[in-house]
């Protein structure tokens, strides 16, 4: 990117700015013309683009690029001859975002097609028209000058179209879902995620981002219903099948712990490396006193029972090793988490009847946990709701959904409130936070503890929803995905760590090769992240400026922007 | 000033002092920073704390404050020992400011006064999870007061800006407001002029009176000597961790041993503290 910005420079920008639209246009019109023809010898790659004059979904994508490259392109010449609107939208910007997008998009379709089929002699001419029309686009749309900064952001629109924009965003977003789970193969999901990644690129540069989530801002009721009826109607876009639906249980299982931990580190800032193992006891809490054939104790109270009590064990878990390690130093407590990590999981293994008392059977675990029954809701059975049949999975989904509802409540209510003030306060500086006043120690030890408590209570889902428990599942390495998805997604923000959560979840279990390698990939993402957005991908603007100390411009703006929202964003 | 002096004690409830040092000792290893140094505060008084850097001013106050606790001595506040926990002082009514300022930067002006209000709320997890209609009232008493305390130093136009971006005179008030927020009876203020041009300083002189008038007492450490004699009630002066003398700012003032503590520690100082005795002087 930086060679690229070097090597075309403002004054040839200036000077070719008119050959550079009618490039970017003729790229985009081919982008749109491509789809049509064939691009491939074989279905068996990707889905059907062997057929002409009817483009498949994927194709389509590319069509969609190629009509926003040629749409953005025509609107800022026929808009901005009438420069009176105080609204600027980055016409330029998001159609440079909608041709980089495009030739990376079609770069990898082509690459997939040649990968599957064997070679690229499998590319039809209407592959290689697609990847000159996205490479003119690139060229040209880079030849025009940028212009001034959009500021979409400040408009408002009649509440009605609002709330509609909202809605639209949440409908594409159950759309995506349902897409990229439904396609099976590693390149479709791959193409798929650049599409998406080419969309929002348009979104953020064009200022359309900024507005949504200003929009957001203004009806967050709004926006928090519609995310959970999304998240709700999701099972039914699965026809009754239940192979995503376990991968989605599982996404939802890794989210709802990554947002527990989210609110030990994010919130209160403390380090927590052994957090799987509070997951873990709330698990064996629950698996013991089911009614599994293999429990070891006779003691079978009703599930709301056992949910509490895996909650309590894991905050007494909590408390024991919190309470004499967060008096000292925070490097203290990374350390002796690591170690409790450890010393669970061979507890586990050693609780067999042999080397310990009979408790977890060892390395065998627990298996053959009965499905549970709520309220005369037998999970195990599939159930019918408008006509749309429901696995075991999607009972299970809709009960971690219920779950995952509850902890980010307690997350943002929290956050928002004396106790969320004292965190803050805690983590900028410690020593002013207990001279004016602050509980220190008390405010880390109940965020310990509390985490450790909702840990455990996804803990007891989860070991009915996996019919077994073993020491293996809660190993250090789950610790630090949970980290590295917080990491990833943004530290202390709802948003943030759900897209993370998802991603980190998601792709292993869709891409074979992402799942060989996953601790290489997931490493260096880190490293990349740590390098160029060490706030995450959806950063709390608090988190950011702690990050970037010594940015003042940075400073300044968000300033600004809380004047005029009143409140800090991500903080909530 | 000598009529300030006189009308100033509003709070005429307590007859005893509010704040009785004993002997406080600090040493670190083979230094001792503070040195069996005794001391009382009235109600609604008015205190300077001067000396020579390195004098101790700033350890002391750690002591009182429950920063550190002392080698030996005792500090009595409100007719109470303090235990050594800063959280414990600033309940029992004890709020400081910091030489070196330590406001929550990235947080804005509001929230930081809204942190100091924290000893004296009490909304837990499960009403801050329920919100019910004594919390979100409770929130909004903290919000109010906060406001108030911003428009009281001067910084109201402040509510929503980032801490970091406040200029070095609004930092030093709002940390001056943030220990308002914890509703003390004495406020001890480390250095609250340093950095500040002479009519901030000024602002500040006011301010402190303005606190002084609520019913407050008030220990300030300062350099500024013309500050120190105009502001205060009585001085204490403090040279390498001793109590040098105690008294009225005219009879500090007039002490040649306070000059001369002053000589010892370099031509600078000694310079700069000659002028401003004299320019203190008409003022007197
Ligand atoms: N935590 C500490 N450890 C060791 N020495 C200290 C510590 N704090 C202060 N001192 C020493 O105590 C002396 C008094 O320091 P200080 O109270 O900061 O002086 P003042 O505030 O009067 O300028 C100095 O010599 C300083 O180096
Ligand atoms: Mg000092």
């Amino acid at each position: 990117m930086i060679n690229i910005r070097r090597l075309v420079t403002p004054e040839l920008q200036q000077r070719y700015n008119r050959q550079g639209r009618i490039l970017g246009l003729v790229g985009g019109v081919l982008l749109i013309i491509a789809p049509f023809l064939p691009w491939a010898y074989s279905s068996d790659a990707l889905d059907n683009m062997t057929v002409l004059g009817y483009p498949s979904p994927l194709q389509f994508f590319g069509l969609a690029l190629g009509v926003i490259i040629s749409a953005f392109l025509v609107l800022q010449q026929a808009l901005t001859q009438r420069q009176k609107k105080r609204v600027r939208v980055g016409w330029v910007p998001g159609a440079k975002a909608a041709a980089t997008g495009a030739l990376i998009y079609i770069a990898l379709i082509l690459l997939s097609i040649a990968a599957e089929l064997g070679g690229l002699v499998n590319i039809v001419y209407g592959g290689w028209i697609a990847l000159v029309g996205a490479l003119l686009a690139f060229i040209g749309t880079r030849l025009i000058p940028a212009g001034r900064t959009p500021t979409l952001a400040a408009a408002t629109a009649p509440a009605p179209l609002e709330i509609l924009a909202i809605a639209v965003m949440m409908a594409a977003a159950l759309f995506a879902a349902a897409f990229a789970l439904n396609h099976d193969d590693a390149g479709s999901f791959v193409t798929f995620i650049a599409f998406v990644g080419a969309v929002v690129a348009v979104m953020i540069r064009s200022g359309v981002m900024g507005w949504l989530s200003a929009v957001s801002q203004r009806y967050r009721k709004v926006l928090i219903f519609s995310a959970f009826v999304v998240a709700f109607m999701f099972p039914f876009t699965q026809g009754g099948s239940d192979a995503n639906m376990s991968i989605a249980t599982q996404v939802m299982i890794f989210a709802a712990t990554a947002m527990g931990l989210n609110i030990v580190v994010g919130l209160a800032g403390l380090l927590d490396l052994g957090y799987i193992a509070f997951l873990g006891a709330g698990a064996f809490v629950a698996a013991i006193l089911s009614r599994s054939a293999f429990s070891t104790v006779g003691f079978h109270p009703p599930f709301i029972v056992v949910v509490l009590i895996s909650g309590t064990v894991a905050a007494t878990l909590g408390l024991i090793i919190g309470s004499p390690t967060l008096r000292v130093s925070g490097d203290y407590l990374a350390i002796v988490t690591l170690a409790f990590g450890e010393i669970f999981r061979i507890s586990m293994n050693n609780l067999d009847g042999t080397d310990g008392p009979l408790l977890t059977r060892g390395s065998n675990g627990i298996p053959a946990i009965p499905d549970l029954v709520l309220f005369g809701f037998n999970f195990a059975q599939r159930h019918e709701l408008l006509g749309i049949p429901l696995g075991r999975f999607s009972n299970y989904y809709f009960l971690l959904l219920l779950v995952l509802g509850l902890i980010i409540l307690v997350f943002t209510r929290l956050n928002n409130s004396r106790i969320g003030r004292g965190w803050v306060a805690i983590r900028e500086d410690e020593k002013a936070a207990e001279a004016m006043g602050v509980n220190v120690f008390g405010l880390k030890l109940f965020a310990f503890a509390g985490g450790a408590f909702l840990a455990g209570v996804a803990g007891s889902v989860k070991a009915h929803q996996d019919i077994s428990v073993t020491p293996d599942q809660y190993v250090f390495l789950e610790s630090a995905f949970l980290l590295a998805a917080i990491v990833l997604g943004g530290m202390g923000t709802v948003l943030g760590v759900l897209v993370g959560a998802t991603l980190l979840k998601l792709m292993p279990e869709k891409l074979r090769f992402v799942n060989e390698y996953r601790l290489l990939i997931f490493g260096l993402l880190l490293v990349l992240m740590m390098r160029f957005r060490p706030e995450g991908l959806i950063p709390n603007q608090r988190r950011q400026l702690e990050f970037h100390e010594e940015d003042e411009e940075l400073a300044e703006r968000i300033s600004e922007e809380i004047a005029e929202t009143g409140t800090v964003k991500g903080a909530t | 000033m000598t009529t300030v002096q006189g009308t100033g004690t509003a709070a005429l409830s307590v007859d005893g002092p509010i704040l009785v040092a004993e002997h406080v000792t600090m040493r670190f290893g083979g230094l001792t920073a503070v040195d069996s140094v005794s001391f009382r505060v009235m109600p609604g008084e008015i205190v300077g704390l001067i000396g020579p850097n390195g004098a101790g001013k700033t350890t002391f106050f750690n002591c009182l404050t429950g920063l550190y606790l002392p080698t030996s001595g005792r500090v009595v506040f409100n007719g109470q020992v303090l235990p050594p926990k800063p959280r414990k002082v600033v309940q029992a009514g004890m709020a400081r400011t910091f030489q070196n300022i330590r406001l929550f930067s990235n947080m804005t002006a509001l929230e930081n006064v809204m942190v100091g209000r924290y000893c004296r709320t009490s909304a837990g997890p499960f009403t801050s999870i329920i919100r019910g209609p004594k919390f979100r009232r409770e929130e909004r008493e903290t919000r109010e007061r906060a406001q108030q305390l911003l428009d009281f130093v001067g910084l109201g136009h402040t509510t929503d800006s980032l801490a970091r971006n406040l200029p070095y005179g609004d930092q030093r008030r709002l940390e001056i407001a943030r220990a308002l927020a914890t509703d003390p009876k004495l406020v001890l203020l480390d250095e609250p002029t340093a950095g500040m041009n002479p009519q901030e300083t000024r602002q500040a002189e006011e301010l402190i009176f303005k606190i002084r008038d609520q019913g407050l007492a008030v220990v300030v450490i300062e350099h500024d000597m013309r500050f120190i004699f105009n502001l205060c009630d009585r001085v204490l002066c403090l040279v390498q961790g001793k109590a040098l003398i105690e008294g009225t700012p005219a009879e500090v003032q007039s002490d040649p041993r306070v000059i001369e503590a002053y000589i010892g520690t370099g031509p600078d100082d000694a310079a700069a503290l000659e002028s401003e005795l004299e320019e203190g002087q008409p003022d007197a």
